[in-house]
């Protein structure tokens, strides 16, 4: 009982990130209907940068721990945000017209540049994040050990998503937002800016992929160049298991994939934990390729 | 112009054919085995590209393919001594079927999303060899021992004889051409590149889609299965390492920037993409950034790689002469 509890909080956390790296995922598909295979070196990117904000801006020592760690992330999300609206430009913008395989492929591209921008910048090796910046105590809920460096991750995204999700059902953007992810050309004639859409996209995507790198870098002390791939990966299959296009499917999708992954690599095998998430990947498409809360791009797979 | 380019071109292939075959004579052993990875990889670009040049399938699991070849041969090699040339159809085979078996589900997949499905597909191979499954693959150190090809009684040892296994591979390689020439413009050929550019059509045509979607899915898997034993007797030992989904991406852009859909493009590609880097071993560390850069440029620029195929042609006399059919 204490293990599967244990699992499922560390998956509940784990899920928290994959979500939020889905978000980039599914926001760029619902408007652009394009698979940004580069948002995982974005994440990247997030984690590295803020490993280095932290280690040269000594903030954490200033105005304490938690608060500088917040005011870290926040910065890392700014500037992953803005790397977003430049690959933006750089790899999809020339290509908006192009074929939708075009696109693809220059995702690609611009996948393999980013991550060995990141190699040539931090060298190769596993870089590691500093410790003992956030509470490692440990509270007991029903008796059962909850680390609160676990809650904290949850809670952080969690926030992040209700935050999103009331931006893009309440505010006057989110439903510019949703209408161009609805009908472009309608939304053009509607008066919508859809290139200034487009560029936001990019932004809040990559800001919030940006902040699951930190995370990860807290969570389990150590970053590696190539991490963006297989948390990519992950956080797409989150995004299809939701239902692509669809924002809190993706929300559900992270959640779910993080708890079947760390009760799947407990009870099944720990050799196969990687696999895992792809057998659900492919198991998903064939099944029911429209995800569980339905896609909500109208269109055949 | 035209008509130009046209006399050219002959004479330029039989010169750049001459050429690759004499080269052993002259480079070193080094360079030599430079130009088998350049045949190696032209082999399974020419494999991948039934698959997504013809087909127009993004598949980026091919690796996957390669490795089951390789892994077959290597396992009844090192297990019962059967001489590895013998087990290249067995190899091809094996292959072949896996494909079958995995393609079947996932074949009417849209493009962006099979690509995705194809990578899954890669690493689950891969890690599946990592932790030995069956508890055959030998795990992440791979399998050591493999005999290497032996032709009438002469032994080809790849590794310190290059040139001699260059032969081997350049007539596997004149083969494969040959008959890959021959699907191009064979029906079969005819129907999948109908039906890549147009699937909607194709089907109202009377082409069944799917079912040529994994004919060439299996033709592709048989081809790369076949070109793992070269390798996997060229190396003499093989480990999951070498069949990571990096290698799946190298093929991919062999076809993409050499030109999908065209023998030649590939080829060029699998020139470019193996050969350049080891001219310029000083820019080795930016390797996958230009290459990176260059998909990047080429589908801004030219999404059609450097050298596309030529649109087919039905001259009216030829027609006439029942030279070329419809």
């Amino acid at each position: 009982m204490e293990q599967f509890f244990t699992q499922l909080t560390n998956g509940l956390a784990v899920g928290g990130i994959y979500a939020l790296i889905a978000l980039g995922y599914t926001m760029v598909y619902g408007v652009l209907k394009l698979i940004n295979f580069a948002h995982g070196d974005l994440f990247t990117i997030g984690a590295y940068l803020g490993l280095t904000l932290l280690t040269s801006l000594a903030l954490t020592d200033h105005i304490g721990g938690l608060a500088g760690v917040l005011l870290l992330a926040v910065m890392a999300m700014g500037l992953v945000g803005i790397i977003g609206i430049l690959l933006d430009r750089a790899a999809y913008k020339p290509l908006r017209t192009s074929p939708r395989l075009s696109a693809v492929v220059s995702a690609l591209g611009a996948s393999i540049v980013l991550s060995n921008t990141v190699m040539l910048v931090y060298g190769p090796s596993t870089r590691v994040y500093p410790q003992g910046l956030l509470p490692s105590q440990v509270f007991y809920i029903f008796g059962l050990p909850v680390p609160v460096m676990r809650f904290v991750i949850l809670a952080a995204s969690i926030v992040l998503m209700i935050g999103l999700y009331v931006f893009i059902q309440r505010t006057k953007i989110g439903t510019a937002i949703r209408a161009a992810a609805i009908d472009q050309d309608a939304a053009r004639l509607m008066g919508i800016n859809v290139d200034r859409v487009i560029m936001l996209v990019f932004f809040i995507g990559p800001a919030l992929g940006g902040a699951a790198g930190v995370m990860v870098g807290l969570y389990y002390g150590q970053i590696t160049f190539t991490m963006g791939w297989t948390y990519g990966l992950k956080a797409f299959t989150a995004a299809i298991l939701g239902g692509i296009g669809n924002i809190p499917g993706a929300m559900v999708g992270g959640l779910l994939l993080g708890v079947i992954e760390a009760l799947g690599a407990t009870y099944i095998s720990m050799a196969w934990k990687d696999a895992i998430a792809f057998f659900v990947l492919i198991l998903i498409l064939i099944v029911r390729p429209t995800g569980l809360l339905g896609e909500r791009v109208a269109e055949k797979i | 112009m035209k008509l130009a380019a046209g006399r050219i071109k002959k004479p330029a292939y039989g010169a750049i054919i001459l050429l690759w075959m004499i080269a052993p004579l002259f480079i070193g052993k080094y360079w030599t085995d430079v130009l088998n990875n350049v045949a190696i990889y032209a082999l399974l670009g020419l494999s991948l590209n039934i698959i997504l040049g013809y087909g127009g399938m993004f598949h980026m699991g091919h690796a996957a393919f390669y490795a089951v070849g390789a892994y077959t041969t290597a396992i009844i090699n090192t297990a019962w001594g059967v001489p590895v040339l013998w087990l290249m159809p067995a190899a091809g085979l094996a292959a072949g079927l896996f494909a079958l078996v995995v393609a079947r589900p996932i074949i009417h997949l849209r493009g962006d999303y099979l690509l995705i499905v194809t990578i899954g597909m890669v690493e689950i191979v891969r890690i599946a060899l990592i932790n030995n499954v069956f508890g055959i693959t030998g795990g992440a150190n791979g399998i050591f021992g493999i005999d290497s090809p032996s032709v009438f009684g002469f032994q080809i040892n790849g590794i310190v004889a290059p040139a001699h296994y260059f032969y081997l591979v350049t007539a596997f390689l004149a083969i494969t051409i040959v008959l890959f020439y021959l699907l191009e413009n064979s029906r079969f050929g005819r129907a999948l590149k109908f039906l890549c550019s147009d699937e909607v059509a194709a089907e109202g045509s009377g082409i069944n889609t799917a079912g040529y979607k994994l004919a060439a899915f299996v033709i592709g898997a048989v081809w790369a299965g076949m070109t793992g034993t070269l390798y996997a007797s060229k190396m003499g030992f093989i480990s999951p390492e070498s069949f990571s989904f990096w290698e799946s991406v190298v093929m991919f852009m062999i076809v993409i920037l050499g030109g999908s859909g065209n023998i030649a493009g590939v080829l060029l590609g699998a020139a470019l993409i193996i050969g350049l880097p080891e001219i310029f071993q000083g820019l080795q560390q930016y390797r996958l950034l230009i290459f990176g850069l260059a998909l990047m440029i080429m589908m801004i620029f030219r999404p059609q790689g450097i050298l596309p195929p030529k649109p087919r042609s039905y001259p009216i006399d030829k027609l006439e002469k029942n030279e070329v059919s419809l």
